[in-house]
């Protein structure tokens, strides 16, 4: 009924008896049966995503913790299915398309049963299925990157399975192409009803491409949710700034208020004491001093966009980053309020560094 | 990952058919009581063998630095026209094995030698210690050839041209920023020149220089006493281990990296002007003595023979027994190497890179004490494999393995791992997985790999002559045993067989070096 397609327990991994879990007790469910869902996993490198995935797919065996579909126990105390019985696809970031078969013969690879001539049938229809039916008989070295992918993508979906890993398959692929390719991939798995886990550290990747995403850091999951969710209301201080850059206030919280550097500021939830709160620099907006009560600045950088505007606001001491559209038209020099239009978000005390400045963060780094 | 059968059994096979021996040779040097055993060791004779091989080793290290050095300067830096024909020339030697060298060596001088039948010439009869630092001179030199033209080529222009722009003349820069990183190809070129020193036999048995290994050759053939051969035989494995570990202790710190990235470029090369004529003459000196010689001494000798009437049966008979041995033995040896080759890739450990090591360690044990060893571990352990051809075809697949697991390993490089991990998902077991994509991606490199330890056997003189059955009579046996006894023209139809071989094994060699630098293809984008 509403038991999940895939769900992972406490899974946890050390490579060694006395070596430092690389993914220490992480869970997540994804789907359900009725509805195929795209799950994202996204953290910076060495955080313990594509380990994850790995354990997943049956590569890895877990030191601890169950991996459990569609009711069936694949990884748990004693029992390690391997890969093979798994029933689960992958596709590589390389793609790892076999180089001595050609297009066809690696997508015929993974279909065992029938006859030669409906498993080439199959291959057929799967390649029709991303567009690439014209160039069974070539080698994948002889072919794109984007076309290796959508081989990669094809051999995948052939055997039809009910859960497919995607391990960053888009970062080899240029800016432009990444971007359809992404959609269109999106589009082929929600048609076709295909659960699926992605692992990225592309923030954008994720919150494009994701039904629901997990932020991954050191090796446990910080925050789970839908895209909007985790990049409007993070839930800790890693998660506000890996998802894009933002502006961090040290306050002072009583109930639904808190006194900013930016003035008097609501809460997305009750809180008390000194914490650290995070506003979006599109959750900010600037208007002409005299008209607000508020404390103001003055621009130091402005980046005109086209469709938007980022400026830089330099406000007692602190810098800030303020993004409008493009009818908000200041210089540098002059002096401006600045205006929340969203209630701040409070972030975890405990996640938080004792010393942490106000002012934007820096460009998330993966 | 867990240890399978397929995987566990033939690294077993490795560790036990290299270590167990060896060990077997200690435990029995060491059965004799204390006394004899220290009469054994400490003697006169042992320090003048000491003597005898290191000297022979330093000064065939010379020899050869003096050969290779300017002959690889000359063929990467300078403007000196053949450039390519020179290099080939500088690897050809390693077609004429050194007992046949040495053959060549004695059947040219001396009152009945080419030179005096042919010109008149009667050189002194070349013997002892200059006849074999000749003949491993001008046999070894293209180990240290290749690996300082490798060195050479690898020396990034743009670290001379900044030390240039910084004010050194071009000889400066030489001394100072070239040379300086030539020596970790310096050094491995020297242990391998070195290694082939200790372990030959061929040459110091027909040169009659002793040392370790010509002493174990006698103390085997004339009176054979048992613990004074294993005495020798650790002792020849102490001075090897010796020059491993000083080898290691050099290399340490050593291995320069190029730091950024971009294209290499060539260097611009020096020009020669009127030195060019001096150059010409060096390497044209080079290749008549390391080339020509072989080559027209048993041309020489052959003609002599054809007049006579050729042994056509004896031949037959010398080449099967060579190939019956050699072939399964190349088999063995690529079936015992793909396992130890995939650990040491797919799943780098310490423990696979000592399962490696003990492998190289076959190859690094001289020849002669490794038959000794295997002959004492028979004897003792498991009499009835004494003196047959498996115990034979063992020792050669065991010894050369090494020249096995290389192009096992670069072809593995070429096939990335998940390769087999997409066919485990698409419902392959572990072993289908690997038949699948693996094993015909490495296809290549295994027939590459049998090709080498074949014509490495088809060659091979000191394991032949300890192991083989009695009458086994193979081409390099013939050979030597014809020269020992001064039949030059006996020998010739056997030495110019073998050369083939050397040959066709060179050709290999040189066939893989210009594929593998002219495609560092990107692993799995393109395997063909």
């Amino acid at each position: 009924m509403n038991d999940p397609l895939l769900s992972v327990q406490h899974l946890t991994k050390q490579f060694g008896p006395d070596a430092p879990p690389v993914v220490n007790d992480v869970s997540f469910d994804v789907g359900t049966t009725e509805s195929p869902e795209i799950f994202a996993i996204l953290g910076p490198s060495g955080c313990g995503k594509t380990t994850t995935l790995r354990c997943v797919a049956g590569f890895e065996r877990a030191t601890e913790g169950t991996v459990v579909m569609q009711g069936r126990t694949l990884t748990g105390p004693g029992v390690h299915v391997p890969p093979e019985q798994r029933g689960v696809g992958i596709v590589f970031q390389n793609y790892a398309l076999f180089p001595h078969l050609t297009v066809l013969e690696n997508v015929r690879f993974g279909l065992q049963d029938g006859t030669e001539a409906a498993q080439t049938a199959r291959a057929r229809e799967a390649l029709d299925m991303v567009g690439l039916d014209r160039l069974e008989d070539r080698r994948p070295q002889h072919l794109s990157g984007g076309q290796q992918q959508r081989v990669a993508l094809a051999r995948t979906l052939a055997p039809e399975p009910d859960l497919i890993l995607l391990d960053e398959p888009f970062s080899n692929l240029d800016a432009l192409l990444r971007q359809e390719t992404r959609q269109e991939v999106r589009r082929l798995l929600k048609d076709k009803g295909i659960h699926a886990v992605l692992v990225t550290h592309d923030q954008e990747e994720a919150l494009s491409f994701a039904d629901r995403l997990a932020v991954m850091r050191g090796g446990q999951i910080d925050q789970v949710g839908p895209p909007e969710n985790v990049y409007y209301r993070p839930r800790t201080l890693f998660v506000a700034q890996f998802l894009g850059r933002t502006n961090l206030l040290l306050s002072q919280a009583a109930g639904r208020e808190a006194d900013t550097p930016l003035g008097r500021v609501r809460l997305d939830r009750d809180a008390d004491g000194t914490v650290l709160v995070s506003l979006r620099p599109e959750h900010l907006t600037l208007s002409a001093p005299e008209t607000a009560d508020g404390p103001t600045g003055t621009i130091v950088g402005r980046a005109f966009k086209g469709h938007d505007i980022t400026y830089r606001v330099s406000c007692e001491g602190s810098e800030y980053l303020v993004h409008t559209d493009n009818r908000v038209l200041y210089e540098a020099g002059d002096t401006v309020a600045l205006r929340p239009l969203e209630p701040a978000v409070v972030l975890e005390s405990q996640s938080t560094p004792a010393e942490m400045p106000s002012g934007a963060t820096p460009e998330p780094s993966a | 990952m867990r240890r399978r059968w397929y995987v566990t059994v033939p690294v077993m096979i490795v560790l036990m058919g290299v270590l167990v021996p060896l060990g077997y040779l200690l435990v029995r040097a060491l059965e004799a009581d204390p006394q004899t055993l220290w009469d054994l060791v400490v003697r006169g004779r042992n320090l003048r063998l000491l003597g005898n091989t290191v000297g022979l080793a330093v000064g065939v290290l010379v020899g050869t630095t003096l050969i290779a050095f300017p002959l690889a300067w000359l063929t990467t830096r300078t403007d000196l026209r053949g450039r390519k024909v020179l290099t080939l020339l500088g690897v050809l030697p390693l077609a004429v094995p050194g007992y046949v060298m040495a053959y060549v060596l004695l059947a040219t001088t001396g009152p009945y030698g080419t030179l005096a039948q042919t010109i008149g010439a009667v050189l002194p009869r070349l013997n002892g210690y200059d006849g074999a630092l000749i003949a491993l001179s001008l046999g070894t030199y293209p180990y240290l050839f290749l690996n300082l033209r490798t060195a050479l080529l690898g020396v990034d222009p743009a670290l001379e041209e900044s030390a240039q722009a910084l004010g050194y003349s071009r000889w400066r820069v030489f001394v100072r920023v070239v040379l300086p990183q030539l020596r970790p190809g310096y050094l491995a070129g020297s242990l391998l020149v070195g290694l082939h020193v200790l372990g030959d036999f061929g040459v110091v048995s027909l040169m009659r220089f002793e040392t370790f290994s010509y002493a174990l050759y006698l103390q085997y053939t004339a009176s054979y006493d048992r613990i004074y051969a294993a005495c020798l035989a650790l002792m020849l494995l102490a001075l090897t281990g010796a020059v491993l570990l000083l080898e290691a202790r050099l290399l340490k710190g050593l291995l320069l990296h190029r730091t950024g990235s971009g294209t290499t470029r060539r260097s611009v090369p020096h020009r020669l002007g009127a030195w060019r004529w001096a150059g010409y003459a060096f390497g044209g000196g080079v290749a008549l003595a390391s080339v020509g010689l072989p080559v027209g001494t048993v041309g020489y000798w052959m003609a002599d023979r054809v007049a006579a009437g050729l042994p056509w049966a004896s031949l037959g008979a010398s080449l099967w027994a060579s190939v019956s041995a050699s072939a399964p033995a190349a088999a063995l040896a690529a079936l015992l190497a793909t396992p130890i080759a995939y650990l040491g890739v797919r799943h780098h450990s310490g423990w696979t890179q000592g399962i490696e090591r003990i492998a190289y360690l076959g190859y690094a044990t001289p020849p002669l004490a490794f038959a000794l060893a295997l002959i004492v571990f028979t004897l003792g352990a498991v009499p009835f494999a004494y003196q047959t051809l498996a115990l034979l075809v063992t020792a050669y697949a065991l010894h050369f393995m090494a020249e096995a697991i290389g192009p096992i390993r670069s072809a593995l490089y070429q096939a990335p791992p998940n390769l087999e991990e997409a066919a485990r998902s698409l419902g392959r077991s572990p072993l289908g997985a690997f038949a699948s994509t693996t094993f015909p991606l490495m296809r290549r490199g295994l027939l590459v790999s049998v090709a080498f330890v074949f014509l490495s056997a088809m060659k091979e003189l000191p394991i032949t002559f300890l192991l083989a059955p009695v009458g086994f009579q193979t081409l390099a046996l013939r050979t030597w045993s014809y020269a020992e006894e001064a039949m030059f023209g006996e020998a010739a139809p056997y030495a110019l067989t073998i050369m083939f071989f050397s040959a066709c094994f060179v050709g290999l060699l040189l066939a893989r070096e210009q594929t593998a630098a002219s495609a560092p293809t990107p692993a799995g984008t393109s395997a063909e």
